[in-house]
């Protein structure tokens, strides 16, 4: 592959897998963890302007083709590499509505990053930082670029202000519809909000994101739970919306089923993650939520996920003495985002691999004092294509312990599917959508997300929002189901 | 923000206030509750709905001064606003015609159990309700309960009105006189439903509680509201907050809501140390007030 005639990159392609990937400047781990103030500080002009000479300009850009949301990287990184960063900008936001989110959360080694041509000799470019960089710079301008839009005089409710549901909002607000987004929660933002801890994404970007969609005209109602406040046969039928997204994200923490669950101290992850992210509970009490004090206390989370983590590194900046992850496959197997278990390792995270706990110990009064684990060994490839963990016979270990965060996924939330009769449901409770169209089972009700994946990532929550809001306009404009 | 349309004191340290809040008004059903933030840095906290108006588009919540949020709220007066309430959550009472329910509503779970209570009725029940009180000012909802229910009986521990004793007493009364009892809801202190529980699981008779765990989004999020059912977690935002109160295990739920009573003391002295200048409280409420 050549670059593009035009291209205004000096460096000839060998040239250009001779620059390294730009490191992100960092706080340092030390200082970091023991503050909420976000790890990575972003690149310069200059750093990003370095790491765009990088791009190969693929005639074919496999990049593109696994993003979730389409983002057409060749193009944004030209405009970088000429300088125009608000050009660059606009450009990631013909296909990507929060950038400033995705260029901080997504996992970009699975997606456009995994796919760089580069990374078959040496690291892929950094997209993921670039995308970040000309998002804040946008920010700190103060300039959008505002698209031009003819109204239509249809009306889409949309269920969750997630990163899905900001998604849909931000794709058709820019068609011409009218939209309206109605949030459980008083705070907007759904997961980016109550479960990503400031120090991964502040919450003054998501405050600026929804700040620009407003100022696009979409409309914001907090406080309603639909399918209780009000439900979505209401919405259509006395609130004339004409189309309605679901996009109510993870349900109910799972559980173990091991005796001590219950015990004070013991935590799912979303409740320790709420309490501080959305809550504030950590700075009680100027604030009047509570949390248990974590000052020298060892705490661990079990689980392997972005939330493990999110919990943990949480715990371990409010003051914990031990902060372990509990994980019963190896790191290989981990899902949490590659740069998260580094950054955290960093931190002085132990992690107890190939373990798992059995019970959880208690003083006799309710309060938990110890995880009484079992070590693991892998075993056959299960459903899920990794190997399956086995418990080895008498490996059993107490871990002394005064707070353990439970973060081994969620279970579809019913409220919605409940309350919406001929809305249908897979097995496991969450609702069924086409993975092509995100069509529900109901005449103009789309959905997508986690509440018809299960729980995934905020870059294929958008992803779903990005497709249904191709074909909710497709519907509202044709009329056709 | 909600504004309070009307607030009045019906018992010491117990205000009812009239809500406007058109949405949860329209749809709100016994046995439901809503959930309520009072400024931007206060906490979520579940309060029970007493009543609705649809036409009036406005929600009667009853709510009991004990730690610092509910005695914030207790400060608040008519013309002021709470800045978030969200509902109606929960799965509403399940009211059919089942034959003779005895509603029993302990303290401020008398404001619980009375749409319920209503509802059994308007469904062709024959109702009997046992509302407890510690002592005779803390009796609530009398004339209302009273209306609604066939035959009403009040308790006071102190014996200072109607009858002394507790709200079991005079179960154990109906059942010993053999009055045919189909169904039991009890609503009230943890103690009273579990004492109602052991009562009615000897006699067989099907008996459901309204269970208060802590609670942060109240909309199947956090899981915070887990309670042990039947050994099964599941949660009473989602699930309840009404169950077979012949399942459930009262002493968790006590272990549970134990778990932040020493940041609660801690808020609440700081609250009444500041609440002798209203200015404080009056300032936090205008803060809170903007977004």
């Amino acid at each position: 592959m050549s670059p593009t005639a035009k291209s205004l990159n000096p460096f000839s392609l060998k040239e250009r897998i001779k620059v390294p990937r730009q490191l992100m400047p960092e706080q340092p781990a030390d200082e970091r963890n023991k503050n909420f103030n976000e790890v990575n500080l972003g690149y310069s002009p200059e750093l990003a302007r370095q790491e765009a000479l990088r791009c190969l300009e693929c005639a074919k850009p496999t990049c593109t083709d696994n993003c979730p949301v389409g983002v057409n990287v060749k193009e944004f990184v030209e405009l970088i590499v000429a300088g125009d960063f608000l050009g660059a900008a606009a450009k990631i936001r013909e296909d990507n509505v929060l950038p400033a989110v995705t260029g901080r959360v997504c996992p970009q080694e699975d997606h456009c990053e995994g796919k760089c041509l580069l990374s078959k000799k040496v690291k892929p470019l950094g997209i993921g930082y670039l995308e970040r960089f000309v998002a804040d710079y946008e920010q700190r301008m103060g300039t959008h670029i505002l698209p031009n839009v003819t109204p239509t005089g249809k009306k889409v409710a949309v269920v969750g202000s997630g990163p899905s549901g900001l998604t849909v909002a931000g794709d058709l607000i820019q068609k011409g519809h009218k939209v309206r987004v109605f949030e459980a929660l008083h705070e907007l933002g759904g997961v980016l909000v109550y479960g990503i801890p400031e120090f991964r994404l502040p919450k003054q970007i998501i405050r600026e994101q929804l700040d620009y969609m407003r100022e696009m005209g979409v409309e914001f109602e907090t406080d309603v739970v639909v399918g209780r406040t009000v439900t979505i046969d209401e919405l259509m039928q006395e609130e004339g919306f004409d189309a309605v997204y679901i996009g109510t994200g993870a349900g109910l923490p799972q559980f173990m089923g091991i005796p001590g669950e219950h015990l004070n101290g013991v935590y799912s992850a979303n409740e320790f993650l709420t309490r501080i992210n959305l809550m504030k509970a950590y700075k009680f009490p100027t604030y009047d939520e509570p949390m248990l004090d974590l000052h020298g206390k060892d705490v661990a989370v079990i689980g392997g996920g972005n939330t493990a983590l999110d919990a943990i590194r949480s715990a371990l900046r409010l003051g914990a003495r031990k902060a372990y992850v509990i994980y019963r496959r190896s790191e290989a197997e981990m899902p949490a985002r590659a740069e998260e278990v580094h950054h955290a390792r960093q931190e002085g995270i132990d992690f107890q691999m190939l373990t798992a706990p059995v019970e959880f110990l208690s003083d006799g009064n309710g309060w938990l004092t110890a995880a009484r684990c079992v070590r693991m060994e892998l075993g056959e490839p299960d459903s899920s294509g990794r190997r399956r963990p086995v418990p080895i016979k008498g490996s059993e270990v107490d871990l002394p312990l005064s707070v353990a965060i439970m973060a081994i996924g969620t279970t579809a939330n019913p409220i919605v599917q409940s309350t919406t009769p001929g809305l249908g449901t897979d097995k496991r409770g969450y609702i069924q959508a086409d993975s092509n169209t995100q069509r529900t089972t109901r005449k103009g009700v789309f959905a997508g997300g986690d509440i018809v994946t299960g729980a995934a990532t905020v870059i294929l929550a958008m992803g779903a929002g990005r497709r249904a809001a191709s074909s909710i306009h497709d519907y509202l404009t044709t009329g056709e189901w | 923000m909600f504004k309070i349309i009307h607030a009045q004191f019906i018992a010491p340290g117990i205000k009812r206030f009239v809500l406007e809040a058109p949405r949860i008004a329209r749809k709100q059903k016994a046995g439901q509750f809503v959930i309520l933030r009072v400024y931007q840095e206060g906490e979520r906290i579940p309060i029970t709905i007493e009543n609705s108006d649809p036409q009036r588009g406005t929600i009667n919540i009853v709510v009991q001064s004990a730690g610092k949020t509910t005695q914030l709220l207790n400060s608040l007066n008519t013309g002021d606003s709470i800045l978030d309430v969200v509902g109606p959550l929960g799965k509403p009472s399940e009211i059919e015609k089942v034959g003779t329910v005895v509603v029993i509503g302990g303290g401020v779970g008398t404001a619980m159990a009375y749409p319920s209570a209503a509802a059994f009725k308007r469904a062709g029940n024959r109702v009997i309700t046992i509302i407890g009180a510690r002592t005779k000012e803390l009796v609530i909802l009398e004339t209302e309960l009273r209306e609604v229910s066939d035959v009403l009986m009040i308790t006071t521990d102190d014996g200072s009105y109607s009858d002394k004793g507790f709200v079991t007493d005079k179960l154990r009364q109906l059942i010993e006189n053999g009055t045919r009892i189909d169904l039991v809801l009890a609503i009230g202190p943890i103690v009273m439903m579990k004492a109602v529980a052991e009562m009615t699981r000897k006699e067989n008779i099907h008996t459901v509680v309204s269970l208060n765990p802590i609670m942060i989004d109240g909309t199947g999020m956090c899981g915070g509201c887990r309670v042990l059912i039947d050994n099964k977690s599941e949660f009473a935002c989602v699930d309840g907050p009404e169950f077979d109160a012949h399942k459930v295990n009262f002493g968790v739920l006590v272990q549970r809501n134990s778990m932040y009573r020493d940041a609660e003391q801690k808020s609440l002295q700081a609250f009444k140390h500041s609440a002798g200048d209203p200015a404080t409280t009056q300032c936090a409420l205008a803060q809170g007030g903007k977004r």
